[in-house]
């Protein structure tokens, strides 16, 4: 691995050497992201088979309750706001991140759109505002959360904690603990909407996957966040501004945290300050199988996806089958283990190639 | 449990009775400092109280009072009816410690308490056994403890233990079930639990289970969620694709029952009833509308700690409970879960917590 290289030679070499280094890595990166698709769809195979061995479990155990398109949908109803966040989690791990604040986030956003619709004075207002209002916030959380690790220097494991508990504390002084039901017709009519038989949320869902793929594989940003978490100090050098990058990085995924609260708002009906508890480590689990390195600098959408969709799909093949939530739990560890085992032995084939 | 209604029966007349006056004299008679919550009424006295009745005023005495963080509904309402009860007696003093789900906070907070020699302590433990220690000190102090909801390990750290009734709440809507679907065999039950490794959540679930084995039922599918909407909604969504034909769901409680309300309308089925528990008042006003498959919902009483006031007032004044013949206030009170349907829904809508 090239950043590897890099890396190593950093501190004895001149500052020269570095720059050369870094410019000759930009260069490569038309290649490096063809060849990373690649690897990345090699990778993916994996993943794509656990999933088949998982429906084909699911298809033999439940039958057709398991094999409608009913049931399909409801998979993928599942996995829409999990997986609307784990898109935006992909390019935080990819550069080299890491935030734990996401499930605070989503609670603080659904919990400040729903006050607007269930407090009097906002009576009038139009869901719309509901929609930029919970997207603001979560952007707004992820500017702090960007700023105090690019600017603020702080790691960005402690930065999101902080956020993490203070998003949390927000929202359950502004909901007053209390779970706030919307009634605004429009809002929830939007978001469960079936076009073609499909609810919009599962649209969203594919939507921003569709968009994280091609921003992270297709553009300068997704190139600037691949080198940025393999190595930062190249990535200044070959003249990218690493701080600015983080912040909107951060802020990526704070935008997608308000898109899944607003998802969430509309499926539960309800704001609450206990939405998305524990979401960030399904979400950095899903991220991680699906074959993101957690050190930064290699990031997969499409293994992110498939990630989300095994764990979606093993609750509910267990569900189906009436096992409990002890027995999934274990099961889930075991699959994370697993699959980040076999990537580790895929990873060190291929640089020993 | 039977010790306990004539007990509640009779402080709720009572308190209808003092309504009238209270009303009247509200501004005197009680702090008045509770501003949306003028429909809740939890029954208590003033010195208005007919004389000779327990609720006539006494020696003043101060009672110190200390819960778990208010971070769900339920919750909230324990903290705020302890509130609320001890404003309507003028000889009352509470100190309320703040909510706490660090156990060493709340044996801080009870050594407090004991130093400042109060006169009882109404104590809902975050963790029953980690706080035995400390209130078996409090009664060794002479300051008598009213354990509330999660018990003690040992009976001698409590004066008095106000208990809920969790397999109680199980039993009451796996009876309620059966008398609705009888004992036709092909009947679909479906229960919706609350988080798994909790105890209260093992002993609602094997209430019942039990109570369905006398017609003849037993469980066909049964998921865990996490006492959340959004556990509520996942749970749900799930449970419905694994069941395509329900004839009776059990939701363990209302505060997740949002979200399984949610998910049963997205999924567009409502060829099955369904029970909630707790007792939230938007449980309690959709079970009055009629317009969910929500059908009723059993109680586990968000007021026990209220209760738990009550009793602390009684024994800091000598009193007794005076519908019973006993001398003294008894040493356990446990809670009835009464199954609330729409033709009993008014007289316990007063008293629901807003989840």
């Amino acid at each position: 691995m090239s950043e590897n290289t890099t890396g190593a030679a950093g501190p004895a070499s001149a500052d020269t050497a570095r720059v050369e280094a870094a410019a000759e890595e930009t260069a490569r990166e038309p290649n490096r992201a063809v060849a990373l698709f690649r690897s990345s769809a090699g990778r993916n195979t994996g993943l794509v088979v656990a999933l088949l061995l998982l429906c084909i479990v699911g298809a033999i155990t439940a039958g057709d309750r398991f094999s409608s398109s009913d049931n399909a949908l409801t998979i993928l109803r599942l996995a829409a706001v999990t997986g609307v966040v784990s898109v935006g989690m992909t390019f935080v791990i990819t550069a080299g991140q890491i935030d734990l604040s996401v499930g605070a986030i989503l609670a603080l956003s659904s919990v400040w759109c729903t006050t607007l619709a269930t407090q009097q004075t906002a009576q009038d207002s139009h869901w719309i505002v509901m929609v930029f209002v919970a997207l603001a916030v979560g952007a707004g959380c992820g500017l702090v959360n960007g700023l105090l690790v690019a600017y603020g220097g702080v790691v960005s494991f402690i930065a999101t904690l902080a956020m993490l508990a203070s998003a949390r504390g927000l929202a359950e002084i502004i909901s007053n603990r209390k779970t706030q039901i919307v009634d605004v017709p429009g809002f929830v009519d939007f978001f469960d909407h079936e076009l073609f038989g499909i609810e919009v949320q599962v649209y969203i869902f594919v939507l921003v996957a569709i968009a994280g793929w091609v921003l992270l594989n297709r553009t300068t940003f997704g190139r600037r966040t691949i080198a940025v978490g393999g190595n930062p100090e190249a990535a200044r050098l070959a003249g990218i501004d690493v701080k600015r990058h983080t912040v909107m990085v951060f802020v990526l995924v704070g935008l997608c945290c308000g898109l899944a609260a607003l998802m969430l708002v509309a499926r539960t009906t309800t704001g609450s300050s206990t939405h998305g508890t524990g979401l960030e480590l399904d979400v950095i689990a899903a991220v991680v199988i699906g074959g993101t390195l957690l050190t930064g600098g290699r990031g997969s959408i499409v293994g992110t996806v498939i990630g989300v969709l095994i764990f979606t799909t093993l609750t509910n093949v267990f569900t189906l089958n009436n096992r409990s939530i002890s027995e999934q739990s274990l099961l889930k560890g075991a699959i994370i283990v697993a699959a980040v085992l076999l990537q580790q032995r895929l990873a060190s084939r291929n640089s020993s190639t | 449990m039977k010790s306990v209604r004539p007990f509640r029966t009779r402080s709720r007349r009572l308190g209808t009775t003092l309504v009238a006056g209270l009303a009247v004299l509200a501004l005197g008679a009680c702090t008045g400092n509770e501003k949306n919550d003028d429909d809740q009424d939890l029954g208590g006295g003033t010195t208005q109280a007919d004389s000779g009745s327990n609720d006539e005023a006494g020696d003043k005495i101060v009672i110190g009072f200390s819960a778990p963080a208010a971070d769900h509904g339920w919750m909230a309402s324990i903290t705020d009816s302890a509130k609320k009860v001890a404003d309507q007696y003028d000889d009352v003093e509470l100190r309320v410690a703040s909510g706490t789900n660090d156990v060493n906070l709340q044996i801080s907070q009870v050594e407090t308490f004991i130093n400042d020699k109060v006169d009882a302590i109404v104590l809902l433990p975050f963790d029953g056994a980690a706080m035995t220690p400390v209130a078996l000190k409090a009664m060794q102090a002479g300051i008598p403890v009213i354990n509330v909801d999660r018990e003690f390990d040992d009976p001698n750290a409590a004066r008095v233990t106000v208990l809920g009734d969790n397999y109680g709440m199980g039993v009451s809507a796996g009876a309620y079930i059966c008398s609705q679907i009888g004992d036709k065999s092909d009947a679909v039950v479906a229960e919706i639990a609350g988080i798994d490794s909790l105890p209260l959540t093992q002993e609602r679930s094997q209430g019942f289970k039990d109570a369905l084995a006398d017609c003849g039922q037993d469980v066909d599918n049964r998921v865990a969620a996490d006492f959340t909407v959004e556990g509520g909604e996942e749970a749900a969504a799930n449970l419905l694709q694994a069941a395509p034909k329900i004839d009776a769901i059990w939701n363990h409680d209302d505060d997740q029952g949002v979200g399984v309300l949610a998910a049963i309308k997205n999924a567009g089925r409502d060829e099955f009833f369904m029970v909630g528990g707790a007792g939230s008042a938007n449980a309690m006003r959709s079970i009055q509308a009629g317009d969910s498959v929500l059908q009723a919902t059993v109680i586990y009483p968000s007021t026990q700690a209220a209760d738990g006031i009550k009793l602390a007032r009684l024994l800091g004044q000598q009193k007794n409970m005076s519908d019973l013949v006993e001398v003294e206030v008894p040493r356990t009170v446990q809670l009835y879960a009464p199954v609330v349907t729409k033709d009993n829904v008014d007289q316990f809508i007063d008293t629901a917590f807003e989840s």
